[in-house]
């Protein structure tokens, strides 16, 4: 290991510290999932105390995508097209089991999981999930954001 | 006007084309053959006792699994009529037979049809001559076949459909 490998870890780790610590989150929010996602980032169970609480409603502005409540196939182009004009480095969270998995919707109209159609980084099951939980997946989506290479 | 008026006007006018008239649980209900459905309807519309200036619903039913109705017809077409200056209620019900699933669009007579005739023809694939716009409402378009007919089976899964550009 040489000095230069050693700054360049500094440096991820210090781009990763700074990612993780500032979220801009687009909340795409279909359904009642959203509830607990407002909950959340509300002042009870406050989430811009982990740094994210500016939610960017456009995906230019973002970097993190939580697809929150029931994804159905009419919808689900949409969701993919948003995710595509999201710019590097993004990630994606899947909020509530409608999103993990499809949920109780077990039918013609409903997308079985989002990570059919988007890479999906942290699930967080619970219909719809405790604001704890939803703490819980944001802190693993931190350590996950700020582990690793950083790309700049 | 009191119910059993209302189907009685509808008997002395249509005659044969009334194929029954039932009262299960207090609503007035008229069977009609398709051949007179586009008079009936205007006519409880335009008639000035009838008076049925609302469509409050336009729905469809399948029979197929339907323990009496083995050997009839499969689909039938349910509208429901109500008169906001006489305050009464009406059900229209029209039988169809699987192979012929055409039925006059009531578009022309009260324009909230449009979209209960599409999400019929979305749902149970009847299609309304002289509809407007005949096409998928909480459907996407590329989906195959109409799943609220009682043999679509239930855990089939659809093709995704990707972003149009």
């Amino acid at each position: 290991m040489g000095l230069g490998e050693f700054f360049t870890t500094k440096l991820d780790e210090a781009i990763g510290w700074a990612r993780k610590y500032s979220i801009f989150q687009y909340p795409f929010v279909t359904a009642c999932c959203g509830m607990e996602y407002m909950a959340t980032a509300c002042s009870h169970y406050d989430v811009d105390r982990f740094g994210a609480g500016l939610p960017r409603f456009s995906p230019r502005q973002a970097d993190v995508l939580f697809v929150v409540g029931t994804i159905s196939h009419k919808m689900a182009p949409v969701l993919r097209r948003i995710y595509d004009q999201m710019t590097e480095p993004k990630w994606v969270v899947a909020f509530g089991v409608c999103t993990c998995t499809g949920g109780f919707y077990d039918n013609y109209a409903t997308v079985q999981g989002i990570d059919t159609i988007l890479p999906v980084d942290v699930y967080i099951p619970g219909c719809p999930p405790r604001p704890e939980s939803v703490l819980d997946g944001l802190m693993k989506l931190q350590e996950k954001i700020a582990v690793g290479r950083q790309r700049y | 006007m009191d119910g059993a008026d209302i189907l009685a006007r509808l008997a002395a006018r249509f005659g044969a084309a009334i194929l029954e008239t039932h009262a299960h649980h207090g609503d007035h209900t008229v069977v009609v053959d398709r051949v007179a459905l586009a008079d009936v309807l205007g006519f409880c519309r335009d008639d000035e006792d009838l008076a049925f200036d609302m469509l409050m619903d336009l729905t469809a039913v399948d029979y197929l699994t339907f323990p009496a109705r083995e050997n009839g017809p499969r689909f039938d077409v349910v509208y429901h009529l109500y008169s906001v200056p006489a305050n009464h209620r009406l059900r229209i019900k029209v039988p169809l037979e699987e192979d012929d699933l055409v039925v006059p669009s009531a578009v022309p007579l009260w324009p909230i049809a449009n979209w209960f005739e599409r999400e019929v023809w979305d749902m149970f694939g009847i299609r309304f001559e002289g509809h407007p716009d005949l096409r998928r409402l909480l459907l996407y378009e590329e989906f195959v076949g109409h799943p609220l007919r009682k043999d679509y089976p239930v855990n089939r899964r659809q093709p995704l459909i990707g972003p149009t550009n």
